[in-house]
């Protein structure tokens, strides 16, 4: 049950986002989320919102993901709505005690729910399109100039500790399984109790996974040092990462869709 | 002359103090190991193999003595990647010795820490997996893979670095018979074929048959040293280190000790019964 659960959302369709640099993607992703922010008025904030369903169309993944994605934020979603909505200023519709609720607040919520609908579909798009070991690859390469800033090795350091963590979840995940499964076949009762029981029936399979955690992080350091490893100086990378026409393509989008934006604002 | 060793152990002691109580696990210990030899290493647990393993390649450094790995001694730090790019050392569990999530990039991780080129290190993780067996396994994710198959990307790993020996410490012992076999098999055909040292420390000596050279390490000692056949013959002494003889063997010295004359120096199923009929037939 447990080990079905894949880390990352990767989603292989093979479109023309899968083929991209993972770097651009990102820089992409963060240039769009600046621009959907930016849109100002209804028509560039639409025209911004047709612009990302067609982003989702090229990925080629199944829209119910997305929508999938979209549920499990859909409470901030609404308490960011509501927040907002009491915030306006101009002329009250209905007020009661110290809120009051405004034409402008309505609109200012509408613009802040979608807003922040589309910044999740987009951070979507990239992760059902990039592998969690590319998005980890490309993270570091574009954090690469920090190291000319006195961060040396610390660029590095977190890359690393990122490949190890995907390496091992699946690997906890079946430990803590197997640990669930031999306190269970002791007796151990996880399933019922109030809150503070079931809290304290973790604690038998936290204590076992914790210890095991901590001896295999000694095992492997023994293996990386057998390996050559000594933090990353000198390091070399098997797999360059190179662009290609598709980035073109997707980064000539995405100048389109700010350029579409903007004009918008300052047109309408 | 001295180039015809790879590893040469000169007087080598270990200890190590746990709760300021001092214990020796290696007690003067020399040995050499031949370039090109397939080496195996017996013991029970708790004889020290271990450790010795660990001071093969620099992981330990010796309490007193000297271990020298193509010449270079293994106390000295400044060269202590010198040494760990020459004797390569495989563990027991597989799953502690991988370190990322897609095979091909968990067997260039150490021709990446040698900063080579990427067009060299790509050709060393094909060429690795080939060797192993695991080529067309190269996209997998480690976890999805049986254990005996993860060991051979353990092993990948390392001669992706392209040592010139391979210390591997109880690399079956986590395995079932299949990934057992899948391993011995790997490593009698990287020594072959490659011409890749090999020093195999097991406790399961069926994985001595087809070695050089089989050494017996009991209590932080060399306690006996020889051809498989030679250590074979003496099966009262092996049983006396704790070591678990195979069943052709053990049916062999009970063949022995009821008065047959039949030696036990052999281990396959295919040997024993042809041993046995040998005798049967002169007996008539």
């Amino acid at each position: 049950m447990l080990k079905d659960i894949t880390f990352g959302q990767f989603y292989d369709s093979k479109s023309l986002l899968h083929k991209a640099d993972p770097r651009i993607k990102i820089v992409l992703m963060v240039l769009l989320i600046v621009f959907i922010f930016i849109a100002g008025n209804m028509y560039s904030l639409a025209f911004a919102a047709v612009s990302v369903f067609s982003i989702l169309l090229v990925s080629k993944v199944p829209f119910k993901l997305y929508l999938k994605n979209m549920k499990a934020i859909l409470p901030v979603l609404i308490f960011t709505a509501i927040i907002n909505m009491f915030y306006g200023e101009g002329e009250p519709i209905v007020s009661f005690w110290i809120f009051s609720l405004t034409l402008e607040g309505i609109s200012r919520a509408i613009f802040m729910a979608l807003r922040i609908a589309l910044l999740i579909f987009i951070s979507s798009a990239l992760t059902y399109t990039t592998t969690p070991n590319d998005l980890t690859d490309a993270i570091e390469h574009l954090l690469s100039p920090l190291k000319y800033v006195g961060l040396k090795n610390a660029v590095h350091i977190m890359a690393m500790m990122m490949t190890i963590a995907l390496r091992f979840i699946p690997t906890l995940i079946e430990e803590a399984e197997k640990v669930m499964n031999a306190q269970k076949a002791r007796g151990a009762d996880l399933e019922s109790g109030g809150l503070i029981d079931r809290v304290k029936a973790l604690i038998p399979i936290l204590i076992p996974l914790l210890l095991s955690a901590v001896r295999r992080a000694y095992e492997l350091a023994e293996a990386m040092e057998c390996r050559c490893y000594n933090g990353g100086e000198g390091k070399t990378r098997m797999k360059q990462m190179t662009l290609s026409v598709c980035d073109l393509w997707i980064s000539s989008g995405a100048v389109l869709i700010s350029g579409g934006i903007i004009v918008l604002n300052i047109l309408i | 002359m001295k180039m015809d060793n790879i590893i040469e152990i000169k007087n080598l002691v270990y200890e190590y103090t746990e709760e300021d109580e001092t214990f020796v696990a290696v007690k003067n210990v020399n040995l050499d190991i031949k370039k090109g030899s397939f080496t195996v290493i017996l013991g029970h647990n708790g004889s020290g193999k271990s450790t010795l393993a660990k001071l093969m390649n620099g992981l330990n450094k010796p309490s007193s003595g000297k271990v020298l790995v193509d010449g270079i001694d293994t106390a000295d730090e400044e060269k202590e990647l010198e040494v760990k790019r020459r004797v390569g050392l495989v563990f027991q569990n597989p799953d502690n010795q991988l370190i990322a999530s897609v095979v091909e990039e968990d067997v260039a991780f150490g021709p990446e820490n040698l900063g080579l080129e990427p067009k060299i290190i790509r050709q060393r993780v094909d060429d690795a997996l080939k060797a192993v067996g695991m080529y067309e396994f190269r996209k997998s994710t480690p976890h999805r893979l049986s254990g005996g198959q993860k060991q051979r990307i353990a092993i990948a790993g390392i001669i992706a670095m392209e040592p010139e020996c391979l210390v591997l410490d109880e690399p079956t012992a986590m395995l079932d018979p299949k990934g057992r076999a899948e391993i011995i098999e790997t490593l009698k055909r990287l020594n072959s074929e490659k011409g890749i040292t090999v020093v195999l420390i097991t406790h399961f000596m069926e994985e001595a048959e087809s070695a050089d050279r089989v050494i017996v390490m009991n209590d932080g000692e060399i306690i006996d040293d020889g051809t498989p056949k030679e250590i074979f013959k003496k099966v009262e002494k092996l049983k006396q280190v704790g070591l678990d003889v195979p069943q052709t063997t053990e049916l062999l010295y009970e063949l022995q000790k009821n008065g047959f004359d039949i030696s036990t120096d052999v281990i396959s199923i295919e040997d024993t019964a042809l041993k046995i009929s040998a005798v049967l037939n002169s007996e008539e």
